[in-house]
């Protein structure tokens, strides 16, 4: 399992080997939402906040 | 033929499909809805046939009605997904075919709101035309509610919110069920249940297995018959229980979620959905 830092607060958060770009992950230490922008070299940003029109 | 998965944030649900199209040894592409641009009438398809699974409803629309105008076979298409989209149309579409449905009426200035309300009878629900997961629907529970919940909406919201959509309330036995439409086979159901009048999984609503019999498989296959111009698609019916009139449809979801329903139900939904855009797709090859 690979592990990347989290742009939020800088803890260490793993990473699933299934990993797709677009997922998201969550930082366990401060709960922000990562979304996996690039998997090589593997990257995440913020989340975007969910929207009014998001769901099923 | 190329097949793609449109999506940006990928949920469960999308990877789920992901790997299910990769258990039956056939390549997907991945495309982000945010990358998308298209000139219409001028763009080449950027796959043959695309399975929409957009977080964003809005997004989720434009972008069926580009693709599908760059020739792309898209599930669900412009049309089913516009219909399922926004309730007063699901509504139309539902009384046009004479889908059992609770009695709803819409209303385009807060006075004729509250006349509708008034109507129906109390308990009333509001709910948001356009609008998912069990978001800033009300319950109305006397004209004092009613009043203060209209003038609410009126100043505080935005175009979507001038339009009032009224239902009455269904005394559902503390769940609802919501079924899975695939083509135009009813494959599972679930109950959802819940203390609170809200059943939404994504509120917390907790999924059982309700086994899918002839009256609902019935109705679900109508339902999804009447959104989608009889073409069918991948539809999530959610049927309301009601003491004097039996099972109303409530509405009908067109990205459907089911994280919660393949181990309740025992029917592996992501490998149904792929199985179905396979046949779809050696229908357009």
């Amino acid at each position: 399992m690979n592990q990347i830092e989290c742009v939020e607060c800088g803890a260490t958060v793993s990473v699933p080997d299934n990993v797709m770009r677009g997922e998201i992950l969550v930082c366990q230490d401060c709960g922000t939402e990562l979304e996996v922008i690039e998997l090589d070299p593997l990257t995440v940003d913020l989340a975007p906040l969910e929207m009014e029109d998001w769901g099923e | 033929m190329r097949i793609g998965i449109l999506c940006s944030r990928v949920r469960v649900e999308e990877k789920l499909l992901f790997e299910a199209f990769a258990r039956l040894g056939v390549p997907v592409e991945q495309v982000d809805d945010r990358a998308l641009a298209v000139r219409p009438g001028e763009s080449a398809p950027p796959v043959d046939l695309m399975l929409v699974r957009s977080v964003s409803t809005v997004t989720g629309l434009v972008a069926a009605l580009l693709l599908e105008s760059a020739g792309v076979r898209v599930i669900n298409s412009y049309a089913t997904a516009s219909t399922c989209a926004d309730k007063a149309r699901t509504t139309v579409a539902l009384a046009a075919a004479r889908v059992p449905q609770p009695v709803t009426e819409i209303a385009l200035g807060s006075q004729a709101a509250l006349d509708a309300i008034e109507r129906i009878g109390y308990p009333a629900v509001l709910k948001p035309a356009l609008g998912s997961w069990g978001r800033l629907l009300a319950r109305v529970n006397d004209r004092n509610a009613a009043e203060a919940i209209l003038e609410h909406k009126e100043t505080l919201g935005g175009p979507h919110h001038q339009v009032f959509y009224i239902q009455e309330y269904i005394p559902k036995p503390g769940r609802d069920i919501r079924a899975f439409v695939v083509g135009t086979e009813t494959i599972c159901a679930i109950y959802r249940s819940a203390d609170h009048w809200i059943t939404n999984t994504a509120r917390g609503g907790r999924a059982s297995n309700c086994p899918v019999t002839p009256e609902i498989d019935a109705l679900c296959r109508q339902a999804a018959l009447a959104v989608s111009g009889g073409a069918g698609g991948v539809l999530a019916i959610d049927l309301l229980e009601d003491p004097a009139r039996g099972l109303l449809v409530c509405e009908v979801n067109h990205t459907m979620e089911f994280r919660n329903s393949i181990d309740t139900t025992g029917v592996n939904i992501p490998e149904r959905i792929a199985r179905y855009v396979l046949a779809e797709m050696s229908v357009v090859a």
